[in-house]
């Protein structure tokens, strides 16, 4: 940030509730169908069809609002949204704007320093998905597909307390951690149904009043908000040094080009003329619906890694990433509650189980080890049938062969030697193969005590318990 | 509240509604007429009214159970279409 800046950011994001139908009407909602297989009259928007509202899209709303301490309205209003675009047939997005169904919530984000900050939301309202255009391949002509069209959006809007494209993201991944615990949102960002626009604008450090901000649309990854906002702040604030003045605009992101530019002309400046949408009733939400789907909460992740922290002892960095998603969060426990260390299953969960699904581009619903497995493992290192070396390597045939702990090590034989007899015997046998070194050694050379333990290891292939073979070692080499 | 050939014409943009020279007096007018006529509701005591959101009292948003019940018919929707390749409606070309 440049010196004498301060950055102002809100960011609006847009998730795709994950309900089976569509908000207004019986059509699925399944990703990736054929063009327009889920596109009936109500989608298309074809006079004489009325919209009615999904129970399911309005609960998971509410359980949203519940989870960010937000009021939910007991009675919220649908308004027509109008504007003129191919890929919304009916003139009008329906949405919600005076009254929305969750206002007034807050989310802690944990910044980079350690410290923690709290991001307002100002609401969180239902509307209806737009369809998509495609302007490729058509010649003169533009595609429509209205799959998407009718799709539930729970567009979430925050306060403008971001003061850093770094702060956006956290918050941003803070909301979407928190719709997957919640099972709202699949928070597929690469199929578009998590995305956010970007509210941006800067002012000198100390200034009270906002800088004019600009719009950045339809950002689908965390790396391409901190860019966009990165080089939006960069080019606000050069305008503004050379003599400038920014214009409030909407702005589209090309993250090929890494840079802004302006999407919709002056003169269609966003005159939505919203009114209330006479084919719907207000929303009205009881207190006893409220309180039945608080109840029906889950752990949230910030309660899950409070509680991780403070039983089982990890930090709170570990925590944090351990209670990223409901899954790792699980898996975690599992294998937590299997191995009976709750520091060693944390380490490897965020060590090798981490990098083995980032290797081979897995998620973890899929690890080819799963909890009860990795738990049997680390039950083996606990108590002493194998050493924390060649655990890994177990992990690593476990990953490829599909196979428990145990089998692994029956059948590659890498149950630790621990019995004084056999490791005596293999020292015994290097003192004789290595006469001159031991001469040395006794002779005071003490540094070729690491050259035993090395032929020790090598002749165990690696299985003698090491703390057994030091012990022994010093007793032998010392004399008969 | 009278409207100026600025607020019709504006009007009319957003409509998408090509509007003479010769007729924009002409809607300046009947829209202001109009809207003087409604506005004689403002005369109407209402500091105590609640606003209905339905002529009949006690009707509530009725809402549907989260169900497929749709089948894909786009073939049939798409006999309407002026033009229409492989599933997409066409349109003339939209650029942002």
């Amino acid at each position: 940030m440049a010196n004498g800046w301060e950055t102002v950011i809100g960011l609006e994001i847009h998730a795709q509730l994950a309900t089976r139908s569509k908000i207004f009407s019986g059509s699925a909602t399944a990703y990736g169908a054929p063009p327009n297989a889920q596109a009936n009259l109500v989608d298309l928007g074809y006079p004489g069809t009325l919209p009615v509202l999904n129970r399911e899209a309005v609960l998971m709303a509410v359980r949203f609002g519940l989870a960010i301490g937000a009021t939910i309205a007991p009675r919220s209003v649908f308004a027509r949204k109008n504007y003129f675009y191919p890929d919304l047939p009916k003139g009008y997005q329906i949405s919600q704007y005076e009254l929305p169904v969750v206002a007034r919530g807050a989310v802690e984000i944990l910044l980079e320093d350690g410290s923690r900050k709290t991001v307002g939301v100002t609401r969180a309202h239902l509307e209806e998905d737009a369809g998509k255009s495609l302007h490729e391949g058509l010649g003169r002509m533009s595609g429509i597909d209205l799959n998407r069209a009718g799709t539930p959006l729970l567009e979430i809007v925050s306060e403008p307390d971001m003061r850093s494209a770094r702060e956006a993201v956290a918050y941003m991944k803070k909301i979407h951690t928190l719709v997957r615990y919640l099972e709202i949102c699949d928070g597929n960002m690469q199929e578009g149904s998590f995305r956010c626009d970007a509210n941006v604008s800067v002012r000198r450090a100390g200034a009270q009043e906002y800088g004019t901000r600009c719009e950045i649309k339809n950002l689908n990854s965390f790396r391409f908000v901190e860019r966009a906002i990165n080089h939006e702040v960069e080019r606000q604030v050069e305008l503004i040094e050379g003599g400038g003045k920014v214009v409030q605009e909407t702005r589209l992101y090309d993250p090929d080009r890494d840079e802004t530019r302006p999407m919709r002309s002056k003169e269609e400046a966003n005159d939505y003329r919203y009114f209330p949408d006479p084919d719907l009733l207000p929303l009205e939400i009881d207190a006893a619906f409220v309180a039945e789907l608080r109840a029906g909460l889950p752990e949230l992740p910030d309660a899950k890694a409070a509680r991780f922290a403070r039983e089982h002892g990890l930090s709170e960095y570990d925590a944090g990433v351990l209670t990223a998603s409901r899954e790792l969060a699980a898996y975690y426990e599992e294998v937590a509650a299997g191995a009976g260390e709750p520091k060693l299953a944390a380490n490897w969960v965020m060590g090798e189980l981490s990098g083995f699904l980032n290797r081979d581009g897995l998620e973890i619903g899929v690890a080819p080890v799963g909890a009860a497995a990795l738990a049997g493992l680390l039950k083996r290192i606990v108590d002493g049938t194998i050493s924390g070396k060649l655990a890994k390597d177990v992990f690593e045939a476990m990953w490829s062969e599909r196979k428990d702990a145990d089998a692994v090590i029956a059948e590659r034989g890498l149950r630790q030697i621990t019995d004084t007899g056999a490791i005596e015997q293999a020292i015994r046998d290097v003192m004789a193969a290595n006469p001159g070194q031991l001469a040395d050694y006794r002779a005071g050379k003490d540094k070729l005590f690491g050259f035993f333990v090395g032929q020790v290891m090598k002749a165990t292939a690696g299985k003698a318990n090491p703390a057994q073979v030091n012990e022994l070692l010093k007793k032998l080499l010392a004399g008969p | 509240m009278t409207l100026t050939r600025r607020d019709v014409e504006n009007i009319a943009h957003l409509a998408r509604l090509e509007i003479t020279e010769a007729e924009l007096p002409v809607y300046v007018g009947s829209l202001s007429a109009i809207l003087a006529f409604v506005e004689q509701l403002a005369a109407a005591p209402t500091t105590d009214v609640v606003p209905m959101a339905h002529p009949l009292e006690g009707q509530r948003q009725p809402l549907r159970e989260d169900r497929v019940t749709e089948s894909d018919r786009h073939g049939i929707y798409q006999a309407n279409a002026p033009a229409v390749e492989a599933g997409l409606y066409l349109v003339p070309k939209v650029i942002e």
